[in-house]
């Protein structure tokens, strides 16, 4: 591991003025990263794919933004809340099953209580081109450089929000079931505090795939807001993984259902395993909406889901799994009993 | 403080190093070294002054300069479990753990299960009594989350016990004899 200087955010008072976090362009090296979990991150920096100079540990802010809030309006989430604690959190599985399955199906236990919610929704891909330095062409670890996963081995890889430059996959859970309730993130920064719709946060890779979020330089997530609605509770999260437990999704798919009998009133839904960034399909609830609920309705919706993926070889197979995916997570939300 | 002596794996590691050398990363100019830190770590109820390079681990600080080697580094990746140690009485990874952000908790290892007569306790007993190991390299690591496990509640069921336990490897598949030592342990544990 390359040296850094290490240093703690002295206490909550110090962070109500703005995060000093530095610049996360990857143009030039980057000088100062958060550490919160360090689950992606020290793994980063000994494969010696992340080089900040700087650590800025920001744990000792859990009093103040590890909380887990719910009232009338919907829950709220602070960003160094922990995935377990979440996961096991009784209220947020019962109102909403969706965030605590994609955090209980994500990772390992161990994983789980050091990693936090913040640091889970802006983990790295595990393209192994990317992780891998010995590989030259990353776009994404080294701008210009070129992909090295359109002709190799791409088996994990995406297939909706490609581009010639990157098709690394997003490889985390909640982040689908955030964007499925369509929550909000909130920011903290140098020129103050903002919030944003979820699904801003994340970009397609286009032509610049080593920009992956909207955040700009020296902003830090502070919280996520989910709001109440009747889909909530009909909301469920299955993924697909090459074995049972502790892998990344090979296909997954959050789904919020808001039934009138049989009828879909409304629908949401996000695929996971399968796109460059968290994927909300809106034209496959389109789709569905005002249609009754059944198997071959919601094939029809995972058709339109997947109608412009474009596969590369080794994942051919994706566009197939992902609509089965999708399939099973609606009629497995359908089923629910709600109290 | 003296260094330690070098273990197998630092001088597998160097020399493959050494050998492998490119150019272009031989001709980069040193990076700049950070002075060591003095922290002081709580470990099995002890205070431990240590002064160490910002880059150390948990696991490489409990295993290279305190010596205590029971948590072992086994992929030093957060892929294995090998390394898994308590921490606030939570199950994590030692090796994606920063030794610095390690101080102000309180660290309980494998070495400060037995109680202060030896009495091992529940969960070391229960491995030993269903033979729930073959080679052993693995075993801290699966004893200190199989109580982890069982202290969260999520020892309720053998299948409740597999997806909890699935950040343990043990690659020689000893996984039958350690999910009966789990469902033994428990009630023991709640007991004691």
């Amino acid at each position: 591991m390359r040296p850094f200087a290490y240093e703690r955010v002295p206490d909550p008072a110090a962070a109500q003025r703005a995060v000093p976090v530095g610049s996360s362009s990857a143009a030039a090296p980057v000088p100062t990263m958060v550490l919160a979990g360090g689950t992606t991150l020290l793994d980063l920096m000994k494969l010696d794919v992340l080089r900040p100079e700087r650590l800025l540990d920001i744990r000792p802010l859990e009093s103040r933004l590890g909380a887990i809030r719910l009232d009338g309006q919907g829950l709220r989430l602070g960003a160094l809340a922990r995935m377990a604690q979440v996961a096991d959190d009784v209220e947020v599985r019962r109102e909403f099953p969706v965030l605590a399955e994609s955090l209980a199906l994500a990772a390992s236990a161990q994983l789980r209580n050091m990693a936090t919610l913040g640091g889970n929704v802006l983990q790295r891909t595990r393209c192994s081109y990317y992780r891998d330095v010995s590989y030259a062409a990353c776009n994404k670890r080294n701008p210009g450089s070129g992909c090295a996963a359109l002709d190799g081995y791409n088996r994990l890889h995406a297939v909706l929000g490609t581009s010639e430059h990157c098709i690394a996959s997003y490889p985390g859970d909640f982040a689908q079931a955030l964007m499925a309730l369509d929550a909000v993130v909130e920011i903290e920064g140098p020129q103050g505090g903002r919030s944003m719709p979820f699904a801003e946060l994340h970009r397609a890779p286009g032509d610049r795939p080593d920009i992956e979020t909207t955040l700009r330089p020296g902003e830090l997530i502070t919280a996520f807001q989910v709001p109440a609605g009747p889909w909530a509770k009909r909301s469920r999260y299955v993924k697909v993984r090459d074995r049972q437990s502790y892998a990344f999704a090979a296909a997954s798919a959050a789904v919020a259902l808001d039934l009138d009998g049989d009828r879909v009133r409304g629908v949401r839904i996000a695929l996971g395993g399968v796109a460059t960034r968290p994927w909300r399909a809106t034209d496959a609830e389109a789709a569905l909406a005002g249609q009754r609920l059944d198997e071959a309705s919601a094939m029809r919706a995972a058709e339109v889901a997947f109608r412009d993926a474009r596969t590369h070889g080794e994942n051919d197979d994706k566009p197939e799994l992902g609509r089965r995916t999708l399939v099973r997570a609606l009629l497995e939300a359908q089923r629910m009993e709600i109290a | 403080m003296t260094p330690p002596p070098l273990g197998r794996r630092g001088l597998f590691g160097a020399g493959a190093a050494m050998a492998a050398l490119p150019d272009a990363i031989a001709a980069q100019p040193a990076p700049q070294e950070h002075p060591a830190m003095t922290h002081t770590l709580r470990i099995n109820g002890r205070a431990h002054p240590v002064a160490l390079d910002p880059r150390v681990t948990l696991l490489d600080a409990l295993r290279e300069h305190l010596a205590l080697t029971g948590a072992k580094k086994g992929c030093d990746q957060g892929q294995c479990g090998a390394c898994t140690v308590l921490l606030d009485g939570r199950r994590v990874l030692a090796c994606l753990t920063l030794a610095a952000a390690a101080e102000g908790h309180e660290i309980t290892t494998i070495e400060g299960l037995a109680g202060p007569d030896g009495a091992l306790h529940p969960m070391q007993q229960a491995f030993l009594d269903h033979d729930a190991y073959q080679c052993g390299y693995c075993t801290p690591g699966q004893i200190m989350s199989a109580i982890g496990c069982v202290q969260e509640g999520h020892a309720e069921s053998p299948e409740d016990i597999r997806e909890y336990m699935s950040g343990n490897l043990c690659r020689c598949a000893a996984y039958p004899n350690i999910v009966a030592a789990i469902e033994a342990a428990k009630p023991q544990m709640q007991k004691a």
